[in-house]
């Protein structure tokens, strides 16, 4: 899919952020927006899915390790038509199919329930090893968080990763720098993640802006290394395209109200 | 009689089990022959996965494994329920996949390790998480029906076992969710699970002997747990008794307890851990210093009676 057709996904998927988190009152824009362009890059162009049959077990596998980013997942998921934008209406509502956090058993195409932080890398591991027991060609790709990295749980997940040598896995660290307390720097420093990633034995790829679309599906689509899981470190920004909440770590867990809305929907209409 | 700890008999089911089902795998955290999974890890060590030291990935791990159609066994100490409990809760138990915990060494049997190691909280829980089945194996035979039966439950499972070496009985009738009625009475009932079987039915002897007809009701599923046989013995001996190697908060007895609220019991009583720790010694002594053994019930319940 060419590049332009994709940022126009991005920017509807945006969209569909602000207007689900502010008819909700509640959701969290700020890591949604961030890691938007790596979500649709995966499930317009990298993934082999379909949405009229979610469940075809050859698909390629996606777990939100932070799962809070749920709006971004949502908002892909409808644009790529799993489900239609009434659910929308729904979103943190009582019987909805869009829960606060994904909810396999609930929405399509959602492959893991997430949203206890550090649990979905290591699903998205188990995800990958079942691949290579069963002799299944799918690829197996995580989201996680900066913040979420402070889980000692993702560091177990990444030793075993390398370990089981899945270089059918792709991690994707959606770099912010922002959680809610602050920055990671203030709250628990990351350290060179670059290089905790390479000791772990990822094969490391950072990209130098994560929300341009042209860098991230480069990275995508760099052919695996063979007997090793792939780090894709993505440097992007919080709340990326609405002005008012990029690189504010106060939009992390709010959601806009009616006249932010309307502001945040026309800059995204550009 | 014939003695077998009941972890060694599920590292024997998980390897029959293996013979016949190819979507079973097996994982384990560096305590493959503490376990007993190492008996499948011989047998099978294609389908073995060591996640080392590290419980909560182990358990994510089968998590995501389930979701491409196997069914994981993982195995660790139960006292680990506790440092797994949001992977086996969120994880598994939210989304419903097709886990299974077979987690050995629980209760105060498992003796010289100590507190720290001994398992009283785990029946409860794992029994307050939605959609879980808990089975608590009394015997080797027992554990055998219990890994066949949760390989054929499409949901998670957690199957308790002990250390000990205990007697082996012959093999009961067996249904999931149904109680075993080890003994008939009308004077009073003792409701158990897992290995307290031999003590109590050492208790029940020894309060026949007395003259008091003592009923004796034997649970290998706590959860979905068997109400209706349970209330049918409260109301007809009224005098109801559990006994458990768990605290006597949230396990056996709280089950039991409100499964007969209102049955017109007039005597009810919780026999385990009274919400203390463990401490190391020798198994049979920790049963003894706790007021487990055979005789020990009896006379609690004859002071009661």
């Amino acid at each position: 899919m060419d590049i332009q057709t994709l940022e126009s996904y991005a920017r509807e998927v945006r969209k569909d952020i602000i207007i689900m988190t502010s008819k909700a009152g509640a959701g969290h824009p700020g890591g949604s927006l961030s890691c938007t362009d790596a979500l649709v890059a995966l499930y317009f162009d990298v993934m082999n899915v379909d949405p009229k049959n979610d469940k075809m077990p050859e698909r390629d596998r996606f777990v939100l390790s932070k799962g809070h980013a749920a709006p971004a997942l949502y908002g892909t998921l409808c644009e790529r038509g799993f489900f239609g934008k009434e659910e929308f209406d729904k979103f943190r509502q009582l019987h909805g199919i869009l829960q606060g956090h994904p909810d396999t058993k609930k929405c399509p195409g959602v492959d893991a329930s997430t949203g206890s932080l550090g649990q979905g890398i290591s699903i998205a591991v188990g995800m990958a090893l079942g691949a290579k027991h069963t002799g299944s060609k799918s690829r197996v790709y995580t989201v996680i968080g900066d913040g979420e990295s402070q889980e000692g749980l993702v560091w177990e997940a990444s030793m075993a990763a390398a370990h089981y040598k899945l270089d059918n896995l792709t991690v994707i660290l959606d770099h912010n720098g922002l959680q809610i307390d602050g920055s990671n720097d203030e709250v628990m420093s990351l350290g060179d993640i670059k290089a905790k990633a390479l000791a772990f034995g990822y094969d490391v790829i950072e990209v130098e802006n994560g929300n341009d679309m042209k860098q991230v599906l480069d990275a995508l689509h760099t052919p695996p290394c063979p007997g090793k899981p792939r780090y894709i470190i993505l440097n992007t920004t919080k709340g990326k395209g609405v002005s008012f909440m990029e690189g504010q770590v106060g939009w992390h867990g709010k959601a806009p109200n009616a006249e932010q809305a309307e502001q945040a929907l026309k800059e995204l209409e550009g | 009689m014939e003695k077998k700890a009941v972890r060694v008999a599920y590292g024997e089911a998980l390897v029959k089990l293996g013979q016949t089902n190819d979507k079973v795998v097996v994982l384990d955290a560096d305590l493959a022959s503490a376990t007993m999974t190492n008996a499948f890890k011989k047998e099978f060590p294609d389908r073995f996965y060591d996640c080392g030291i590290a419980e909560a990935n182990m358990v994510d791990m089968a998590a995501g494994m389930s979701t491409m159609g196997l069914i994981p066994f993982c195995s660790t100490f139960a006292v680990f329920v506790g440092r797994n409990y949001d992977q086996i809760r969120n994880g598994v138990c939210y989304p419903k996949f097709n886990v299974k915990f077979g987690f050995s060494h629980a209760g105060i049997t498992v003796g010289e390790d100590g507190g720290s190691h001994q398992a009283i909280e785990d029946i409860a829980l794992m029994r307050e998480i939605p959609g879980m089945t808990v089975f608590v194996p009394s015997d080797a035979n027992e554990c055998h029906q219990c890994v066949e039966a949760a390989a054929e439950i499409n949901g998670p499972v957690f199957i308790r076992t002990a250390r000990l070496a205990t007697p082996v009985y012959d093999p009961r009738p067996f249904t999931v969710g149904k109680g075993t009625v080890i003994r008939d009475g009308n004077d009073c009932v003792i409701f158990t699970c897992g290995i307290m079987l031999e003590h109590t039915m050492e208790a029940a002897e020894i309060l026949e002997s007395k003259g008091i007809r003592t009923a004796l009701v034997s649970f290998h599923t706590i959860k979905p747990f068997d109400e209706e046989l349970a209330c049918s013995y409260a109301a007809k001996c009224r005098k109801v008794f559990t006994v458990e190697e768990h605290s006597i908060l949230g396990g056996l007895g709280d089950t039991v307890a409100s499964a007969i609220i209102g049955k017109g019991v007039e005597k009810f009583r919780k026999i385990g851990i009274n919400d203390e720790f463990g401490q190391s010694g020798k198994p049979l002594d920790l049963l003894k210093e706790y007021g487990l053994t055979g005789p020990q019930i009896a006379e609690t319940i004859l002071k009661d009676l």
